[in-house]
């Protein structure tokens, strides 16, 4: 700790000895509420980056770039053969739009577990640890990735064309319904970081075939789920429900025929994975011994 | 300072490249993790494709067997695609270790020009070959339809591998110009992707760009060998790939070497 607060008691002062520490909560000290700790921590790493504003200006710039270039792949497709299992460019800009929000946010917020396995390496986590405050919570605040506004440009573009397209663009109503199935889809992405981070605690290096769920299934999700194998809709569906929050939602949204509710309730099962994810994160934790001397 | 030996060009340059070659076929994880991510891609890949040529067939530009053989055999290749800087060379520049780079007896250009080449044959040949096998195997990948196609796809593979260490090695150089890799990685994954034929065959593009694409080097690394090998391309089409990709090798490589020199004379190395 400080060792100033240390020489302060010195001179005659009245408070308890020891000092209180910042954060431990013995009752004595008022403790940060934990949102709050978390938006300090953020607002330390925008700071951060927003040293180097003209790095971080070309970084998302170049990232909505590279991230709209990805997109002529698809265009060209439908340039040729106009639909898709009956969906059209524009219903598929909705698919395409939603797990790109998703996956920018996740890739924004989540951007410690990604990074995770550097901690384990390194034995940084030991510090993490020692620190009176949940390991979630720290972790998560190390950095909030600015650059990442690039790909949640492109899939807002994507997204809204497709909307404005759809003559869906002026109803509310279904702007909040996107904007629940984001929430599930980041909450997913998250966890899936989440468990990639876990492994880490076993593996010690990042296992890079995670990668295949995570970027493989923003590729996957791009397109309406059933236009593919009965093999891969499975594993989107049951082991990583990346189905249920942009298929579901927004069949039900273009298609009919579902009961309302689903789309609503579809979303969760983003939180559910997330909430696993993080249980088999505390059985890591317990079994983490540390690296390094 | 060691006086440069004419009478051994070419000597240095090989045991550089197989240093190099026998250190990458040494990641074996990298390699499984690497074998399971295009097993995946090309599944999903193909999948895409399958569903739109589903609806409209006569739309489709390309047989189903030349679909199959360019999928596989491009996501065998993934690892040839020069679509990253070599991460050792990004440290290098970044620490000013590259200063010891400038010491040795042998110019820098030629130097990471074998280094890419090792980096951009060793990966594809760990990883491709199982995948292929698979492919063979289990997804219906067409054999060569004759001896001839084998040996035409084989040199135009080779021209191919030489094309994107050129391009490789060009875009490496430019590190020692902008110091941060993060712009140049970005924007070749876009433009090698795409325009080499990965993220979608160039025979499904518009016609207008493909027109642009095939003058563009990038047709020579995906697209050009891999649709000789499905026969969607003839035989006799060999010569004018093989033109096309050592008039870029050379272009390439004259503008690599040029800029490597122009960046060896300001070099300002750092640290102490």
């Amino acid at each position: 700790m400080d060792p100033a607060r240390g020489t302060d008691r010195h001179d005659g002062g009245s408070g308890p000895w020891p000092p209180p520490m910042a954060g431990r909560n013995d009752g004595s000290a008022p403790r940060q509420g934990a949102f709050h700790l978390y938006w300090r921590l953020v607002a330390i790493s925008i700071r951060a980056q927003a040293q180097y504003p003209g790095s971080l200006l070309l970084l998302s710039a170049g990232h909505l770039v590279v991230t709209l270039l990805e997109f002529l792949g698809v265009w060209a497709l439908f340039d040729r053969f106009r639909l898709v299992r009956g969906w059209s460019l524009a219903e598929v800009a909705l698919f395409y739009g939603l797990v790109n929000l998703s996956f920018a946010l996740a890739e924004a917020v989540g951007r410690g577990f990604d990074a995770f396995d550097r901690l384990v390496r390194t034995g940084e986590f030991d510090v993490v640890l020692l620190r009176p405050r949940s390991e979630v919570l720290l972790i998560c605040g190390q950095e909030l990735r600015l650059s990442r506004a690039g790909r949640f440009a492109q899939g807002l573009i994507i997204l809204g064309w497709g909307m404005s397209s759809l003559g869906l663009a002026g109803r509310p109503e279904v702007w909040m319904r996107l904007a629940w199935a984001v929430a599930g889809g980041t909450a997913l992405f998250c966890g899936l970081f989440v468990l990639q981070a876990t492994i880490a605690f076993w593996t010690v290096n990042s296992l890079e075939v995670v990668n295949t769920v995570t970027y493989g299934g923003v590729e996957t999700a791009q397109f309406p789920i059933d236009i593919y194998p009965s093999a891969v809709r499975a594993f989107f569906t049951w082991v990583v429900p990346l189905a249920s929050l942009n298929y579901l939602p927004l069949r039900g949204l273009l298609r009919g025929g579902d009961p309302g509710w689903v789309g609503w309730a579809a979303p969760l099962a983003g939180f559910l994975f997330l909430a696993v994810s993080l249980r088999l994160w505390r059985f890591g934790v317990r079994h983490y011994t540390s690296t390094g001397s | 300072m060691i006086p440069r030996q004419p009478a051994t060009i070419g000597r240095p340059e090989l045991a550089l490249f197989l240093a190099r070659f026998r250190t990458l076929v040494q990641y074996r994880a990298a390699a499984a993790a690497g074998f399971v991510t295009q097993l995946f891609w090309g599944v999903i890949r193909l999948a895409i494709l399958a569903a739109f040529i589903d609806g409209a067939p006569a739309a489709s530009p390309m047989t189903p067997s030349a679909i199959i053989a360019y999928v596989w055999l491009s996501q065998a290749c993934f690892a040839m695609l020069p679509w990253n800087l070599d991460p050792e060379i990004l440290a290098l520049v970044r620490s000013g270790n590259v200063a010891g780079e400038l010491v040795r007896p042998l110019g820098l250009y030629r130097q990471w020009f074998c280094r890419c080449l090792a980096a951009r044959t060793a990966p594809p040949l760990l990883r491709g070959i199982p995948l292929l096998a698979i492919a063979w195997t289990a997804g219906d990948l067409p054999l060569p339809a004759g001896v001839a196609t084998a040996a035409a796809w084989l040199a135009a593979l080779a021209g191919a591998a030489l094309l994107c260490a050129t391009f490789a090695t060009l875009m490496n150089v430019c590190l020692l110009f902008t110091l941060s890799g993060d712009g140049i990685n970005g924007l070749m994954a876009a433009v090698v992707t795409l325009g080499s034929g990965l993220i979608l065959p160039l025979p499904f593009l518009p016609d207008g760009w493909q027109r642009v694409l095939e003058i563009l080097p990038f047709r020579g690394m995906v697209d050009a060998p891999f649709r000789l090998y499905g026969g969607d391309l003839p035989l006799t089409a060999l010569g004018s790939i093989l033109a096309h990709q050592a008039a870029w090798i050379l272009i390439l490589g004259a503008a690599g070497w040029w800029l490597c020199r122009a960046a060896e004379r300001r070099m300002t190395v750092q640290g102490g």
